[in-house]
Formats: structure tokens, sequence, C-alpha cells
């Protein structure tokens, strides 16, 4: 059997890879995805405590933070596609209106 | 051979990501994404969780991911992302994520204790799931139908185009 600190530490590999991609890349919608790596990071500490503290409770959890990424895809998404029709461009460094 | 698949499983999903940081084109990043969260989905299904592992490549490999590959569709950069000028924000950035990982570890440290126990070896079924969903789970369940519908609404009503211009 699997030790669960094995998945612990790919958790925060991937936690790590999440961030970091999104500070490198400069585009919204690979920013955005950065962020489901982070999510889904997450989710797998919240399975592997589940499994090592026999428990149910932390795999419900997941399934609400699966529900919750859903629909903050859609609102997300939404939002860079009118950012993308007003000024024709989803660089990050162009998303300066509120810059003094 | 439980390792031996942990392992693959593990190498696909980190490279995967890995390829997405060093990739510019947007349409490979997402299907890069899409095989990470394949193999992440094969990982929860090694933890004994089979519900949330088929959850997990239903809704994020499946739903999650192709809206991203619509929504990069539709926006279709013709010349692509041109590379980044500011080189020092990659050096922050790689500075940042090592306190991060430091600052992670330091945390975490206490909880490897209780992970390295041997922990629950039974299989969580579906049928449990539900039971605990539909029983102490349930005001969370309802608020978070409310939440789909009022992303979906949003999401609508965000999108579209004015009828008078």
């Amino acid at each position: 059997m699997i030790p669960g600190s094995y998945f612990f530490i790919l958790s925060v590999i991937l936690f790590i890879l999440g961030v970091i991609a999104f500070f490198v890349k400069r585009d919204l919608i690979t920013q955005f995805l950065s962020i489901e790596v982070m999510l889904n990071a997450g989710n797998l500490a919240f399975i592997a405590f589940a499994r090592a503290l026999n428990s149910l409770h932390g795999q419900v959890i997941v399934f609400f933070i699966i529900t919750v990424a859903a629909a903050e895809a859609a609102v997300g998404l939404a939002i860079i596609l009118l950012i993308f029709r007003q000024k024709k461009t989803i660089k990050s460094e162009d998303m300066n209106l509120m810059k003094g | 051979m439980a390792h031996f698949l942990f392992f693959l499983l593990a190498i696909v999903c980190v490279g995967a990501v890995v390829g997405m940081i060093f990739s510019r084109n947007q349409a490979y990043n997402a299907l890069l994404l899409v095989l990470a969260f394949a193999a992440l989905g094969g990982i929860f299904g090694l933890l004994s969780a089979p519900f949330i592992a088929v959850v997990q490549i239903i809704i994020y490999a499946g739903a999650i991911m192709v809206l991203f590959i619509f929504v990069i569709m539709m926006i279709n950069l013709r010349e692509g992302i041109p590379p980044e000028k500011k080189k020092w924000t990659i050096y922050l950035s790689a500075v940042l994520a090592f306190i991060l990982i430091v600052e992670l570890i330091l945390a975490a440290r206490g909880s490897f204790q209780a992970l390295t126990g041997p922990g629950g070896e039974e299989i969580a079924s579906p049928k449990a799931l539900g039971k605990l969903l539909f029983t102490e789970y349930l005001y969370p369940f309802e608020i978070t139908s409310i939440l789909i519908i009022a992303a979906l609404v949003g999401a609508i009503i965000l999108v579209k185009k004015k009828e008078e211009e």
C-alpha cells in the first residue's frame, strides 16, 4: 500500500507548479488554467487525508470543490470573453485600467 | 504494482503541468491539462475514492476543459502570445515559489505523522458517499445547486450581446 505522504508531496508539487505557472504566464486563459491546477492540488490533499484518517468527509468536500470550480470556470471564462471583446487582447499586462 | 501505477500517473501529471509552463500555445495548454487531470483521476482511484475519480474525469477533464477549449476557439489569437519581455518576473516567481515550498513543508511537517499511518484500506463506496451527502451535507448540497444556477445565469447575462446595438 502506498503511504499517504507520497500523495501529499505530489499535491504540494502540483500546487507549487500552479503558482509558478500563474506568475510566469502572461495570458489570462493560461493563468486561469493554473488556478485549476492549484484547486486540484487541494483536492488531492483532501482525498489523501480522507484516506489516512479513514473518513468520508474529505471526499464530500472534494465533491463540493469540483462543483464550485465548475461554476467559477463558467463565470471566469465569461469575464475573459468580455475582456477580449472590449480590448481585443487577453494579455494580463494590458489590463491596466486601474493603473495610476 | 500500485507503486508503479502511482509513479507513472504522478510523472504524467507533473510532466503535463511542466509542459504547460513551457508551451506557448493555449490550445496545447488546455489539452495538456486534460491529460494532467485524467492522470489525477487515476490517482484518486488509487486512493480508494472511485466516485471522486469518475467525477474528476467526467467533470474536470471532460466538461470544464471543453469549456476552456471552446473559449480558446472563440478568442483565436492569430499571432499567438509574444515572448515575455520582463525576465525579472520569472526570477521573482522562482524565488517566491521556493519560499512557498519551504513554508508548505514546514507547515505540513506535523501532518506527515498522521499520513504515514496505515489508514483506511476499504473502498469508499458511492453508496456511503451519497448517504453522507444527502443527510449530513444536505444544506450545503442544496446551496451548491443555487450557486450553479446563479453562475449559469451570470455567465449568460455577462456574455449576452446587447440587442439594441
